[in-house]
């Protein structure tokens, strides 16, 4: 919080990138300062801040309440930041990246963001239930337990148009309104926070870095369908986000917002964590229930929905993190403010996890309705120098890859599903020319082939034999009439299986072959990779004018392939290569080449 | 090789530490998974007589306490090293190399991948996405994650562990 007091506040962002990237070192590395030296200032943490590509980050807040960014902060830094910008006044520009009243690159990075979801992250001690009332918290549940009726907060939804943003895009409003509608007293809502996606850390962000939003937005839930217990299924992949899930629960007990007869009403609410085992098919609503009962995690036939007949056979209400996360912040400012973003069918906000070939890769939140191109290039700083953009995998092993020629698609569900794609839950892979898409597409099918939990033919030995081909491709085996084969094969489990895991696993293949065809033939007819990716059709090779036989590739090279005596041109023996690129990465003259 | 009788004692606490879970979850709802992750967080694995008893003192058949445990990648069958250096294969970590990562990390441990090395001390594993796409590419051991790494740096991290 940019909050004005009489002492320096300095905050470090403490989110599981952060703390990979060494924030965690950073933050003792204050305290350690401020205690040795004794430094009167105050030390915080909060969640994700969104530039990932910084971290660790670390703001320093003047006793004047100016705010001063510094990225990619080392341990060894902090000292010079202690002593002349916290005791002295004066900032180290050398290491900040954003600062009020200064044209520093990364501020345009905020430009086009509309941080709704995303409002507290990286402001708030995510573990701290006061700052996150002192913001505003909990301020709706209060709202919606004492002034509103649960048909109101579902008309309210409603008007918002917020739609599901677990991928499918069902308008919220509704699905709350048939879970209350159906009959019976005991009911449940259900927290999605399985985030399986490969490529997508959203759900992970958000619940690090702001938990009380969405336990917020669950309990509005809960009084919305009359519920009295809810459920977070969280990742067990995801230990921060669930520790800090603990606390939220614990703190927000303790002051009554979650519990017996909430505010004095006749509303209570219990809530529990899950821990997700390990099982992608799970994101689907069915099998996710199915996983909590203490079953396999495997879909069942829809009809009943789960808003009829959910968890334990009670009406049930399942949304992922980022829609509950809206809620909150769509009735404390009212339907018609959050409605003001967005397009005419796609409203509000989304939280897109930017990653892959980008300059700028974090989490960011942008009104619907920008194009891709806008949210690559202008907030992510587009693919780094001396790379070409090639495409966007958008929606993860149930969505597709997007070319550059679809690059000014705007974001709306039904615009992203038109190119072949899906929204998704907000993965956003950007791939540059040295990405070998029938790679990709091979990938995709290893996983969901791999999740595929086997209850239908189709998916269970479908995707399999999808994988086997594809294999064979990249392996330099093609054979002719193997794509028609797998646009065959991805046709048939789409219209054969029973969950969204099956019916959307062949996406990848098929916008890949539809958009990057020329990619496939010429792995199986020319036997050639054009990204110079797949091992088995390239070659490495040493050029004779460049190389000035430094030996250095043959000191690296793991399998003894390369030959040459010191000072003269080194050669590449084809057969012991193993194309781990090691030479080339070594080369300081640019003497290896691949073809 | 470890003589019988440790082994059987080992069993014997084994069976315990599932007894004292199982205890904790005695007539709740949906408590199969929770218990197999406390089990496996104790004792490393889930042996078949553990799961059995498992399944005695939750009054759940044997056949459906493995059907849980084979259907999650979490539940191990087999016991795995003291650190099991998991390589994240998610798309970001595919597309920034994490290929080579694995290669590096075997080549160095002298084992295939998801295999443990003789001395009991590494196991290592691919595994889905673990959310730091942006640190790409990662590998994480314990609750400890390493990114932006190269093969090499890699290669460091494990003879860190190592020593």
């Amino acid at each position: 919080m940019a909050k004005t007091g009489a002492t320096v506040e300095v905050t470090v962002g403490l989110s599981s990138c952060g703390i990979a990237a060494g924030a965690a070192d950073v933050f003792s590395a204050f305290q350690r300062e401020f205690k040795e030296k004794g430094v009167d200032a105050r030390l915080r943490r909060t969640g994700c801040v969104g530039m990932c590509y910084r971290e660790p980050i670390v703001d320093v807040v003047t006793s004047g309440g100016a705010k001063y960014t510094y990225g990619g902060l080392t341990a060894d830094q902090v000292g010079r930041v202690v002593e002349e910008h916290v005791v002295g006044g004066k900032p180290v520009d050398d290491w900040l990246v954003r600062a009020e009243g200064r044209e520093l690159p990364d501020e345009t990075y905020y430009d086009q963001q509309v941080r709704l979801v995303l409002r507290n992250a990286g402001v708030i001690d995510p573990e701290s239930i006061d700052e996150y009332i002192e913001v505003g918290g909990y301020a709706a549940l209060t709202k919606v337990v004492k002034q509103m009726s649960p048909d109101d907060v579902i008309e309210e939804l409603k008007a918002s148009g917020l739609r599901g943003r677990g991928g499918a895009g069902f308008p919220t409003g509704i699905k709350w309104g048939l879970a209350k509608k159906a009959p019976g007293d005991v009911k449940y809502v259900i927290v999605n926070a399985d985030e399986g996606d490969p490529g997508a850390f959203m759900d992970r962000s958000i619940l690090e870095g702001d938990p009380h939003s969405v336990l917020e937005g669950l309990a509005i839930a809960a009084f919305a369908i009359g519920a009295q217990e809810g459920y977070f299924y969280v990742r067990a992949e995801y230990p921060l986000a669930i520790k800090r899930l603990r606390i939220a629960i614990e703190d927000a007990t303790e002051r009554g917002f979650i519990g017996e007869n909430i505010f004095g009403s006749d509303f209570s609410f219990k809530v529990h964590i899950k821990e997700g085992a390990g099982a992608f098919v799970c994101g689907e609503e069915t099998a996710l229930i199915a996983s909590i009962e203490g079953q396999r995690g495997m879909p069942r036939l829809r009809p009943p929905y789960p808003a009829v007949k959910g968890l334990w056979g009670k009406p049930t209400n399942n949304n992922n993190v980022e829609t509950y996360a809206n809620v909150p912040w769509i009735i404390s400012n009212g339907a018609a403010a959050y409605a003001a973003y967005g397009t005419e069918s796609s409203k509000g906000t989304k939280v897109f996890a930017l990653a892959g070939k980008i300059t700028r890769g974090g989490l960011v939140e942008v009104p619907m309705g920008l194009t891709i191109r806008q949210v690559i290039e202008e907030v992510g700083g587009g693919v780094p120098e001396g790379r070409s953009f090639k495409a966007v995998q958008l929606g993860g092993p149930s969505g597709g890859c997007v070319p550059v020629e679809f690059m000014d698609t705007p974001i709306d569900y039904e615009s992203i599903t038109k190119t072949g794609a899906i929204m998704g839950s907000g993965g956003m892979v950007v791939m540059d020319d040295s990405t070998c898409m029938v790679d990709i597409a091979r990938f995709f099918l290893n996983f969901t082939q791999d999740e595929s939990c086997g209850k239908c033919t189709f998916c269970r030995v479908g995707t399999k034999r999808m994988l086997e081909i594809l294999e064979r491709i990249t392996a330099g085996d093609g054979r002719e009439g193997d794509i028609d084969l797998l646009v065959e094969l991805g046709e048939q489990i789409i219209g054969s299986s029973l969950c969204g895991l099956g019916q959307s696993a062949p996406n990848p293949v098929l916008t890949t072959i539809k958009y990057f065809r020329d990619e496939y033939e010429a792995h199986i007819n020319e036997k050639r990779c054009p990204a110079l990716s797949c091992k088995a059709l390239i070659t490495y090779d040493i050029d004779p004018d460049k190389c000035i036989g430094c030996t250095v590739c043959a000191k690296k090279c793991p399998v003894g392939a390369i030959t040459g005596e010191r000072k003269k041109v080194h050669t590449i023996d084809h057969d012991l290569c193993t194309r781990c690129d090691a030479c080339r990465q070594a080369c300081k003259f640019d003497a290896v080449t691949v073809r | 090789m470890e003589d019988t009788v440790a082994q059987s004692e080992r069993m014997v606490e084994y069976l315990g530490v599932a007894d004292e879970v199982a205890a904790k979850y005695a007539g709740l709802r949906g408590s199969v998974i929770p218990v197999l992750q406390q089990v496996q967080e104790r004792i490393g694995y889930l042996p078949p007589e553990v799961m059995k008893r498992i399944g005695e003192r939750l009054g759940v058949p044997p056949a459906q306490i493995f059907g849980v445990a084979s259907f999650y990648a979490q539940f191990k069958m087999a016991p795995v090293g003291k650190y099991v250096v998991k390589v994240c294969h998610g798309t970001a970590c595919h597309v920034q190399g994490a290929t080579a990562i694995t290669d590096a990390l075997c080549d160095e441990l002298g084992v295939t991948d998801g295999a443990t090395t003789e001395d009991g001390k590494f196991t290592v594993e691919s595994v889905a996405c673990i959310g730091c796409c942006s640190l790409a590419p990662v590998i994480m051991i314990e609750d400890n994650t390493y990114g932006r790494l190269t093969p090499d740096e890699a290669r460091k991290i494990i003879r860190e562990y190592g020593d």
